[in-house]
């Protein structure tokens, strides 16, 4: 096997002040794939992708291992992390409406990932936004350029950001609810564009949801969060096969197009989810 | 092209909207001259003259005609630059405003630079540390410049500053020794002495303006350290701060690169608004350092009951706050492409 982009072992996250951990004990390495991590409001996956760029102000943050490539992420100074974040990792914000900032023309703000990284003129921070622009294929760059935030759709909104965010090619992307803020109608096309630049440029990614059907689709690989805890692994292809109780109820509490019209099912939680692994 | 008349029909709503504002000020200030107890004809012919003579002088004021047609006339005379004469000084008061105003203007002036220098600063300092103590100190050091009484502090710091250390001049606008060694040209007194070339006197009128001054801008700093705190956390609790963030950019950049630059125009605004009420307000602190200046003009006014004046100083105050709000809303037209 490959070496591995990211290796995080026993990954443990509390924020400050409270009595119990949010990320409790979470591992997983992560290689040129993408792997989806799913779970439920408040069961810590946001949490691992704001701890991996170190942006969870106020939060302890300890772990037998946190590398990333031949950086150990947990005794980087903040000045090595600028020079992380941004150009070796990023991550996609889930709604364009508020991850934009308001008042400056979004070229300025895609090329400003550029200016912070490069040694370069403005004009060629421009070129390469505008180039940026061009693969999220939209059409006419030179006129989104110079638009505002509020002047363009939350598709195209959000476009930008994945242009922002690949800009510097990055190794690895962590995208968090990429497409929740969306329409459902253009959600496939976002994420399409996401998918082919990943696996075109060969960025390693982490997407982050609570969408089954969407991580099956464009994962490799799933983590299944519950309560701060990894509680099951599995190719995205095998996900039908899941075998732990949360990830089954998870999958039965699922609508089926031409199914049945009988309620739901609803996930009957039980105390020994909660445990850790020994 | 239709974006093109949208912004002609913003502009000429806005000239509307200030046109019927400065009605309302204009019938204001005429109701004020009209109900107040003072009775214009007394004060100029005195308390002995005759019955005659009374109903004279009020048919040739116009008195006698109806409300609306003095209104009229009010007006007319407004829009000639015509405000009548001050009784207390015989003198045009339209000539005796802009004889005072330069002196509050230049201690209002030095005062909000103080002042917003401190404020904004300070203001992004406590919002960054929110709820720990570099914020409690702040608040503390503006909370104690809200609630002194300024005449309090202003006699306090003359006691300390002036009789004490003799680091600064005491009261007036400069030294006794020097009055009347500057010829009057544009009445600012710092830059009528830098024009004679007088050296000695503008470094006496920067010696005399700076304790007022420090002592407005500390007061006034109080409230602009509030308001750029609020208008700070406002924007750091935004999600595109984390963006910046995960692009690379320092903390420090992101406060003054991103959050900072999205509450200019509003702190302009409130800036605007403290040195309006700096230019109108500043009665204590003029009386308290013998500062010939506009509050202490209209406080005067007042008390005697000197009515031209005093309605026009009325309505000068309105004119001045109308302007700030005009300059508000053309900044945020300018600086925010969401309102255009």
């Amino acid at each position: 096997m490959e070496k591995p982009i990211l290796e995080v072992d026993n990954l443990r996250i509390r924020y400050g002040g409270a009595s119990a951990e949010a990320v409790r004990g979470v591992s997983f390495t992560l290689g040129r794939e993408r792997l989806g991590i799913v779970g439920e409001s408040g069961s810590g996956k946001s949490t691992v992708g704001r701890a991996l760029l170190r942006l969870l102000p106020g939060a302890t943050i300890t772990a037998d291992k946190l590398r990333f490539g031949e950086l150990d992420l947990l005794t980087l100074s903040e000045k090595e992390m600028l020079k992380v974040r941004g150009r070796r990792m990023s991550m996609i914000l889930q709604d364009p409406k508020f991850s934009l900032n308001p008042i400056r023309r979004v070229g300025d703000q895609v090329a400003e990932t550029y200016l912070r990284h490069f040694r370069c003129s403005k004009a060629e921070a421009r070129d390469k936004a505008l180039a940026m622009l061009e693969a999220v294929k939209i059409r006419d760059p030179e006129r989104v350029y110079d638009q505002y935030p509020h002047e363009i759709s939350g598709g195209m909104g959000q476009r930008v950001m994945i242009a922002m965010m690949l800009l510097a090619d990055p190794d690895l992307v962590i995208a968090d609810e990429p497409t929740s803020a969306l329409d459902v109608t253009v959600r496939l096309q976002v994420l399409n564009i996401l998918d082919g630049l990943v696996r075109d440029r060969g960025i390693g990614l982490i997407m982050i949801s609570h969408d089954l059907n969407l991580v099956r689709n464009f994962c490799d690989r799933v983590l299944i969060m519950y309560a701060g805890r990894v509680v099951e692994t599995l190719a995205a292809r095998d996900l039908d096969r899941a075998e732990h109780p949360y990830t089954r109820g998870l999958l039965a509490a699922q609508p089926r197009i031409g199914g049945g019209r009988a309620p739901l099912a609803v996930l009957d939680r039980q105390l020994e989810w909660l445990e850790e692994k020994a | 092209m239709s974006h093109r008349r949208i912004r002609f029909y913003g502009a000429a709503g806005q000239v509307g909207t200030i046109a019927v504002t400065l009605l309302g000020l204009l019938l204001l200030t005429f109701f004020i001259g009209r109900l107040m107890p003072a009775d214009p004809v007394r004060a100029i012919i005195g308390e002995d003259a005759t019955r005659e003579t009374y109903e004279q002088v009020y048919r040739s004021l116009g008195l006698d005609r109806p409300l609306w047609e003095q209104f009229a006339y009010y007006l007319g005379d407004v829009f000639t630059g015509n405000f009548g004469t001050s009784i207390r000084t015989g003198q045009p008061v339209i000539q005796d405003i802009l004889h005072v105003m330069p002196a509050t203007i230049e201690l209002a002036t030095f005062a909000i630079l103080i002042g917003a220098g401190l404020g904004v600063p300070l203001g992004v300092f406590a919002a960054v540390n929110k709820d720990r103590w570099p914020d409690h100190v702040v608040r503390v050091f503006s909370l104690f410049g809200h609630s002194m009484p300024i005449f309090w502090t202003g006699m306090i710091a003359l006691i300390v500053f002036y009789a004490h250390l003799g680091l600064v001049g005491g009261s007036g606008r400069m030294d006794q020794f020097y009055i009347g060694l500057v010829e009057e040209r544009t009445g600012f007194l710092l830059i009528d002495s830098l024009i004679a070339g007088e050296m000695d006197v503008f470094w006496s009128a920067v010696n005399h303006i700076i304790l007022p001054a420090a002592l407005l801008g500390y007061s006034s700093s109080a409230y602009i350290t509030r308001m750029t705190r609020s208008f700070m956390l406002d924007q750091l609790g935004q999600e595109y701060v984390t963006t910046a963030r995960v692009k690379g950019l320092s903390r420090n950049q992101t406060i003054w690169q991103h959050a900072f630059v999205n509450i200019r125009v509003q702190l302009v605004t409130i800036i605007a608004l403290a040195y309006g009420s700096l230019l109108e307000g500043a009665v204590l602190i003029e009386t308290v350092f013998a500062w010939p200046g506009f509050g202490q003009y209209l406080t005067n006014n007042l008390i005697t009951g000197d009515m031209n004046a005093v309605m026009t100083c009325v309505l000068i105050v309105g004119v001045i706050f109308i302007g700030l709000n005009l300059l508000s809303d053309v900044l945020y037209r300018i600086f925010d492409p969401r309102t255009r």
